[in-house]
């Protein structure tokens, strides 16, 4: 009990005195995840929009594989980026290993097939809808997952807040490839690791409650936003 | 698997943002190995706060930067075997020494000791306190059946861990899972579980005066030889890794085996103790 | 009405079209030839095929065998395809205002519009909720959106499918008001509806299908007074059709 208590003030201390080590690794935190949420929306949506308007052999398969992935351990996905980002791999050359870049990779990818999956669900049912009235006034392939794309984007905002929710949670992918070194690649859940791995639980439970607040102020923004374009 | 031409054109693309989210990322991070010193290193030293120490002045002295990555012997030894490592800092001497005889690293050099203890809970229902040497100590748990908690990660604490057993002629396989417990987890991971569950362990010192949970649990046993705890520190051979800095990682070495690294880790205390004591033959 | 200007999508001629789908024949030997302007209603039994042959006009799909032809061009031209427009019982809007609603058929870039989006929405008398979600409207009002949004790429063609067939009789009149204003633009109309007075009020010339079959392509007056067969007669009297049971 007293842990938690110490949490709160822990907590309530660090954002107090605006703590730079911890604004460093909530801004690189931030920056991680929204970028690699960006990339995989800017990704994942046509994709998914141009699989649910598509018509293809082998559809049902990308779908079982799509929400397979959906699954996939971040861990895994770590370490097979690792492999490939190692100065031994295969793009050893780009120098991305243990930088905020390869975390944005890794995190893009994990990201992706939710996005990917969920949009491909939205845009199917309103597709059963639409396609009538788009075919009937031409409206070609791109057209359409265009259209589709920005009457779902309420519904989208969701899917990109789903797919941010799993970036800047997750710990297993960012440790391997970002190797959670300090002032470059440690961000809040890396950091929240660390604290527990040296005993340090209530500075670790604090940092769990500032990083639950970040993704409070994000869906609320993302929230107030959404009560505005509603249409 | 048949494709039909309708598919191409959406290969095409995730082949072209695939690219373009490399370039990205390129860009983002204008190649930060040129002027930093990539060390993968044991925990302990990390999370003990050494380098938070030493780190700056010599980051400010040769106007550069070092990265750490802190993760098990084990790993950081396969790690630098893949070229991910300009220093190779670790305990685990066969391991290392097996290392350089690969042609993975050059010359291995002693930086610095401390020594393992055994921590277990106060009330020591194995009477570990009591034993003279860590054979006996841990004989002691084995006729008790008492929960030991096992790294159970290739790490250089697991390596000694395995040692001790072997050198008590008790074999430990055939007992995983049942009081002996590997966790397959970091030292920090390990020690936390060892609280949760009243159990002993094998943990370096400087490791365990840093970690902050201890609650009832105390060292037991200290101060026998075979609890010696050697680290060492190998530059990554550029032969075979052509990325490796060598140039500012060999500077990173002398430093740190020399007067002024030697000095200040001999200076270094946590709450009042000394973590690591300096023997670099210089 | 004003009949100066020549359809260029005139005559329509169809050749022997036929359909079949998961082994049922929906359609088969449609010959038609319409030269008329004006609307065109389609009438027959649910099953009879009207939906489907609306769509063929449309080249929303394609006949097994046959040929459908638009003033001499291919039903698959694109010159033809652009110059026609389809309102759908159910209408489908986009999850827009009432104005994107306009703007976004307006955009396209086959559109030919005549009227603007301010005279569209006068049209339709839709100013007033001219910002509002297109979904939030009532049925009817909905209904007449969907209308002047297919009207807004300048069509020759209109199709319109059952497009009354939910609305109550104001939002009905309303409709019927846009189809004569559509009319008398010279935009030929090819309407599918079971409202047998509207099509009295409405047709040029009617086609009766029956079966996927032609059972009469004929001008309204004669269709609606003189039936040819025992079966339009039947259809035109509203008596309902044999059921399978009775037959037995």
């Amino acid at each position: 009990m007293q842990d938690f208590r110490q949490s709160f003030s822990h907590a309530a201390q660090l954002i107090a005195d605006l703590d730079p080590t911890l604004i460093e690794i909530v801004l690189l935190s931030l920056k991680v995840s929204l970028t690699a949420t960006l990339l995989a929306c800017v990704i994942g949506m046509p994709l998914g929009a141009l699989l649910a308007t598509r018509r293809f052999f082998g559809k049902w398969l990308v779908s079982v594989v799509l929400n397979t992935l959906m699954g996939m351990p971040p861990v895994v996905l770590g370490l097979l980026f690792y492999m490939v980002l190692s100065a031994s791999g295969p793009l050893g050359w780009l120098q991305l290993l243990y930088t905020p870049g390869a975390m944005i990779i890794v995190q893009t990818f994990l990201v992706l097939p939710i996005v990917t999956a969920l949009t491909k669900q939205i845009i199917e049912d309103a597709w059963s809808e639409y396609q009538p009235l788009l075919q009937s006034l031409r409206v070609g392939k791109w057209g359409s997952a265009q259209t589709l794309l920005w009457d779902m984007r309420t519904s989208l905002l969701t899917v990109a807040l789903a797919g941010f929710a799993r970036a800047i949670s997750e710990v297993g992918a960012v440790i391997v490839v970002g190797g959670n070194i300090n002032h470059l690649t440690r961000v809040m859940t890396t950091a929240i690791a660390l604290e527990t791995s040296k005993g340090e639980l209530a500075l670790a439970l604090a940092l769990g409650m500032i990083l639950l607040l970040i993704a409070l102020t994000v869906n609320a923004l993302v929230f107030s936003t959404r009560q505005r374009v509603t249409v | 698997m048949k494709t039909i031409n309708s598919t191409t054109p959406m290969s095409s693309l995730v082949k072209f943002t695939l690219v373009q989210v490399l370039m990205l990322c390129t860009l983002l991070n204008p190649a930060v190995a040129d002027n930093a010193v990539l060390v993968q290193s044991t925990t302990s030293t990390a999370n003990s706060g050494l380098y938070d120490y030493l780190l700056p002045i010599f980051e400010k002295k040769h106007d550069t930067r070092v990265h750490v990555v802190a993760v098990g012997t084990g790993q950081a030894i396969r790690n630098a075997g893949n070229c991910d490592a300009d220093v190779l800092l670790v305990h685990a001497k066969s391991a290392e020494e097996k290392f350089v005889n690969d042609g993975f690293g050059i010359s291995r050099q002693d930086l610095m000791y401390n020594d393992f203890v055994i921590v277990g809970p106060s009330s020591d229902p194995a009477g570990v306190a009591n034993a003279e040497s860590a054979s006996e100590a841990l004989t002691a748990i084995t006729a008790k059946q008492a929960i030991f908690a096992s790294r159970g990660d290739n790490s250089g604490t697991h390596k000694k861990e395995l040692q001790l057993w072997q050198q008590a002629n008790i074999d430990v396989e055939p007992l995983s899972g049942k009081w002996y417990r590997e966790t397959g987890s970091g030292m920090g991971a390990t020690l936390n579980i060892t609280i949760g569950m009243g159990a002993y362990t094998l943990t370096d010192r400087a490791t365990w005066i840093s970690f902050n949970n201890k609650q009832k649990h105390r060292v037991l046993l200290e101060g026998d030889d075979a609890l010696f705890n050697q680290y060492g520190i190998i530059l990554v051979n550029p032969e075979k890794c052509p990325n490796v800095n060598a140039a500012l990682a060999q500077q990173f070495i002398d430093w740190m085996t020399g007067s002024e690294g030697q000095q200040l880790i001999a200076d270094y205390q946590l709450q009042g103790k000394q973590l690591f004591y300096p023997n670099a033959n210089h | 009405m004003n009949d100066a200007r020549q359809n260029p999508l005139l005559p329509l001629e169809l050749k022997s079209v036929a359909l079949t789908i998961g082994g049922r024949p929906l359609l088969s030997g449609l010959n038609l030839k319409v030269t008329t302007p004006g609307v065109t209603t389609i009438l027959g039994h649910n099953g009879a095929g009207k939906s489907l042959l609306l769509r063929l006009l449309h080249g929303l799909g394609t006949a097994d065998t046959g040929t459908i032809t638009w003033g001499r061009q291919s039903v698959a031209a694109t010159a033809v395809k652009a110059r026609q427009a389809m309102v759908f019982q159910q209408p489908i809007l986009l999850r827009r205002s009432v104005a994107a609603n306009l703007d976004y058929v307006l955009q396209l870039p086959h559109a030919r519009p005549i009227l603007s989006r301010k005279q569209l929405l006068n049209l339709a008398s839709l100013s007033a909720v001219a910002s509002q979600p297109a979904r939030t409207l009532s049925g009817g009002e909905q209904q007449r959106l969907a209308f002047v949004r297919a009207l807004a790429t300048g069509p020759d063609i209109m199709f319109l499918d059952e497009p009354t067939a939910n609305l109550d009789p104001d939002a009905t009149q309303w409709i019927e008001d846009l189809i004569k204003n559509a009319r008398a633009k010279s935009i030929k109309i090819f309407l599918v509806t079971h409202d047998i007075g509207q099509a009295r009020r409405l047709s040029q010339d009617v086609i009766f299908l029956n079966k996927g079959r032609i059972e009469e392509h004929t001008d309204a007056a004669s269709f609606f007074h003189r039936p040819k067969s025992a079966y339009s007669q039947q259809f035109v009297n509203g008596v309902l059709p044999a059921s399978p049971q009775s037959a037995q």
